[in-house]
C-alpha cells in the first residue's frame, strides 16, 4: 500500500471517530438548550394563564386542550399539596400532522378564591428522530466533504513534499556499484529528507570507495606481481639451462617453472578483468562473429585434433556486433577454451550463431552444472585442473560491459548462450 | 653486437644481461632515467631493451629523443604494464617490438634476434643453421638447398628453436609463442609433443643436421 493512500485510510478513520464523538456530544447538549428553552416558553406561559384567569373566571371552566395550548380543572386541596410543578414529555393528537406528535406538559397548581386548580400547559416539541436524522445527514456530507479535501490536499501536499524522496528512492533503484552516476540530492526544507539525502550520499560514496579501493588492489596487487614474477621465472630458467643439474633437480626447477606459470596466467587473467570492469576497451567496431568465430576455431584445430574433439560451426544467420574486436576474441576464445576443456575424449563441440546469439554446446561430464556459480570467479568442479578458473568470468565480464545475457543449461550436453 | 639493457628492477636487469651474455652479445646496462641517458648519447648500439616505468622519467621520453637522432638501433619496449596504449604509444614513437613483462628469456631471444636480423636486412635474408636454411620473411626452409615443407605451426616452432639454438626452450615459452591463447592450459605438454614429434620426424627424414631434444617436465633444446 502506498504511504499516501496509508495515510489517507488512517485520516479518514480517525475523522469518523471524532466526528461520531463530536456528533453524539453536539446532539446532547443541543437537546439540553432546547428543552431549557422550551421550558422557560411554558413558565412564562403558566403565569399569563394565571393572571387571566384572575380576571377571566371562565377560564376555570377550560376542561380540554381543544383550540388553545392549556386546561385548567379544579382539585382537591389534598391532592394539590403533593403537587409540584412537573414537566414531562407527552403524546398528543395533532390536527395537523393527524397523529399522536411528541409534546412538552407543564402540570402545576395554583389556587384562586380559596380554590385549588390543576393547570396543563402544552407546547409541541422538536421532533426527535427528524433532528437524528437531519443532524445524521448534515454530519456524513461534512464527513464524506472533509475525507475528500484530505485526500486531494494530501495528494497534492503528498506529491509536493515527498518529491525528494521519491526522486531519491529512484536514483538508489538505478544505482549500480559498478556503473557509479553521483546521486544528486534535491534541495529540501524538509530536515529529515536533507538528513536521508547526507546519509545515502554518504553511504553511497562509501561504497563506491570501498568498491573502487578494491578493484584497485586486485588491479594493483595483479600489476606489482608481474616483475617479481617475471625475475623468479627468468631466474628458474636460467637455472634449468645449468647442465650440471642433476635429472631429478632439473625436474623440481621444472615444477616451480609451471606453477610460476600458473601464478602468471592467473595475474593475466585477474588484470583482464580488471580491465574489462575499468572499461578500458573503449573502442567499439563492427564485429563479424560468424567470420571471428570461424578464424578463432581455425587457430584452435591443433588443439582439437589432439583432443579428438569434433567441431561444427551452425552459421543460421550473420551475426554483425558493435563492440570492442579484442573483448569479441576473448569472449570467442574463453567460450571454445572452456568447451575443448571441460570435454571427454571423443567429444563434441557444436557452435550455432543467430543474428542475436550464439550458442555453444559440449559433450563433458554427464550432469548438469551449478547455473548460478559456473559463471563466477574461481568456481570450479574440477580443483586440481590447471585452468584459471577465470575463464567464463572473463566471458560474463564481457557480456555485462555490454549487456549481453550469458546463460548456462544442460540437455544431455552442456549448452552456454550469449544473446547479444 | 651490442646491446643496451635499461631496467630498473636488479633482478630483471641481472637475469636478461647474463642470458644475453650468453649469446655472445656485448651487453651494457642502465638502471635508471640519467644512466640510460648518459650510456645513449655517448655510445652506439645494435639493440635496446627498454622500460617503460623508470627512476627519473619515462622510458619513452629517450625513445623520442634516440629517434629525432635518426639513430639506427633496434627498440624492444619491456613493460610491466601490458596496456594497450603503451604499446601503441611506443610502436608509433618507432619502437621495433614491445615485449610484456612476465616473459621468457626464449621469448626475449626470439624478439631480439629477430630485431637484429631486420636491422641488417641489406645484408643476408637468411637464418641459417647448420645444413637449414630460413627465410624468415617468405616463410621459407630448405636443407641442402632442398625446400622443405611446414606447415603454419611447425614452422613457427621451428623458427623459435633455431632462435634459441643450443638452449634450453621452457614448453610454455614455446606454447605461448607459437599458439598464444589457442591452447588450453591442462594438457600443453603432451599436445606440443605431439606437435614436436612430426616436426621431428620430417626433420629427420630430410637428413637435417639439427636435432630437437626433450629434456623431460622442462621442454626442448635444438642442436646441431
Amino acid at each position: 500500500m502506498k504511504l499516501l493512500n496509508y495515510t489517507s485510510v488512517y485520516f479518514s478513520l480517525a475523522l469518523l471517530i471524532v466526528i461520531s464523538i463530536w456528533a453524539a456530544a453536539f446532539y446532547y447538549t443541543m437537546l439540553i438548550e432546547i428543552y431549557d428553552s422550551i421550558d422557560d416558553g411554558l413558565d412564562n406561559q403558566k403565569g399569563l394563564v394565571i393572571q387571566k384567569a384572575a380576571t377571566d373566571t371562565t377560564l376555570l371552566k377550560k376542561n380540554n386542550f381543544d383550540e388553545s395550548d392549556y386546561t385548567i380543572n379544579e382539585i382537591p386541596a389534598g391532592a394539590a399539596l403533593n403537587l409540584r410543578d412537573t414537566y414531562i414529555d407527552t403524546m398528543m393528537f395533532m390536527q395537523n400532522e393527524r397523529s399522536d406528535e411528541p409534546v412538552r406538559l407543564l402540570k402545576t397548581v395554583f389556587l384562586q378564591n380559596g380554590k385549588y386548580y390543576e393547570l396543563k400547559v402544552a407546547t409541541s416539541m422538536v421532533e426527535e428522530d427528524d433532528l437524528v436524522k437531519q443532524m445524521f445527514f448534515s454530519l456524513l456530507w461534512l464527513y464524506l466533504g472533509l475525507v475528500l479535501f484530505i485526500i486531494i490536499f494530501n495528494n497534492f501536499l503528498f506529491k509536493r513534499i515527498w518529491q525528494p524522496f521519491y526522486r531519491l528512492l529512484k536514483h538508489l533503484k538505478k544505482f549500480r556499484l559498478d556503473k557509479p552516476e553521483p546521486v544528486t540530492p534535491i534541495k529540501t526544507k524538509v530536515d529529515e529528507f536533507n538528513m536521508l539525502n547526507e546519509t545515502v550520499q554518504k553511504f553511497v560514496q562509501r561504497n563506491i570507495d570501498t568498491y573502487t579501493s578494491q578493484k584497485h588492489f586486485i588491479e594493483n596487487a595483479s600489476h606489482e606481481l608481474q616483475t617479481p614474477l617475471a625475475i623468479s621465472i627468468n631466474k628458474l630458467e636460467s637455472l634449468a639451462e645449468d647442465e650440471q643439474l642433476k635429472p631429478d633437480q632439473l625436474k623440481l626447477v621444472a615444477s616451480a617453472l609451471d606453477h610460476l606459470e600458473r601464478l602468471t596466467r592467473l595475474n593475466k587473467s585477474l588484470l583482464l578483468l580488471s580491465k574489462i570492469e575499468n572499461k578500458q576497451f573503449a573502442e567499439a567496431s563492427a564485429v563479424n562473429i560468424n567470420e571471428l568465430t570461424k578464424k578463432i576455431t581455425a587457430d584452435f584445430s591443433d588443439q582439437l585434433t589432439f583432443s579428438g574433439l569434433k567441431l561444427t560451426i551452425a552459421e543460421k544467420n550473420s551475426c554483425i556486433k558493435k563492440m570492442n574486436s579484442d573483448l569479441a576474441a576473448i569472449l570467442l576464445i574463453n567460450l571454445v577454451k572452456n568447451a575443448i576443456i571441460h570435454n571427454k575424449a571423443g567429444g563434441f563441440i557444436t557452435i550455432t550463431i543467430h543474428s542475436d546469439s550464439l550458442m555453444i554446446e559440449n559433450s563433458g561430464v554427464e550432469k548438469p552444472l551449478d547455473q548460478q556459480k559456473i559463471f563466477s570467479r574461481f568456481h570450479s568442479d574440477e580443483p586440481s585442473s590447471a585452468s584459471t578458473g577465470l575463464g567464463l568470468a572473463i566471458v560474463k565480464a564481457i557480456g555485462d560491459l555490454y549487456d549481453f545475457n550469458t546463460a548456462y543449461r544442460y540437455e544431455q550436453k552442456h549448452i552456454i548462450t550469449v544473446h547479444f | 653486437m651490442k646491446i643496451l639493457v635499461i631496467e630498473d628492477e636488479q633482478g630483471m636487469r641481472e637475469s636478461m644481461v647474463s642470458s644475453l651474455l650468453q649469446e655472445k652479445y656485448v651487453v651494457e646496462a642502465a638502471a635508471d632515467f640519467y644512466s640510460a641517458r648518459e650510456k645513449l648519447e655517448v655510445y652506439q648500439y645494435d639493440c635496446i631493451l627498454l622500460d617503460i616505468g623508470l627512476p627519473g622519467g619515462n622510458g619513452l621520453v629517450l625513445l623520442e629523443e634516440l629517434k629525432k637522432q635518426n639513430n639506427t638501433e633496434g627498440v624492444i619496449i619491456v613493460s610491466a604494464k601490458d596496456s594497450l596504449e603503451d604499446k601503441v604509444k611506443g610502436l608509433n614513437l618507432g619502437a621495433d617490438d614491445y615485449l610484456a613483462k612476465p616473459f621468457h628469456l626464449a621469448e626475449l631471444h626470439a624478439r631480439v634476434k629477430s630485431v637484429l636480423r631486420r636491422k641488417r636486412m641489406e645484408g643476408s635474408n637468411y637464418i641459417t643453421c647448420d645444413n637449414l636454411k630460413i627465410d624468415a620473411e617468405q616463410r621459407m626452409v630448405w636443407i641442402n638447398e632442398k625446400e622443405l615443407t611446414l606447415n603454419r605451426k611447425e614452422y613457427d616452432v621451428l623458427l623459435y628453436l633455431v632462435m634459441n639454438k643450443n638452449r634450453l626452450v621452457n614448453k610454455s615459452a614455446l606454447a605461448e609463442h607459437v599458439w598464444g591463447d589457442y591452447i588450453d592450459d591442462t594438457n600443453s605438454f603432451d599436445f606440443i609433443y605431439s606437435q614436436i614429434k612430426n616436426l621431428r620426424k620430417k626433420l629427420k627424414d630430410n637428413e637435417a643436421g639439427i636435432e630437437i631434444q626433450a629434456v623431460y617436465g622442462v621442454g626442448y633444446k635444438l642442436v646441431s
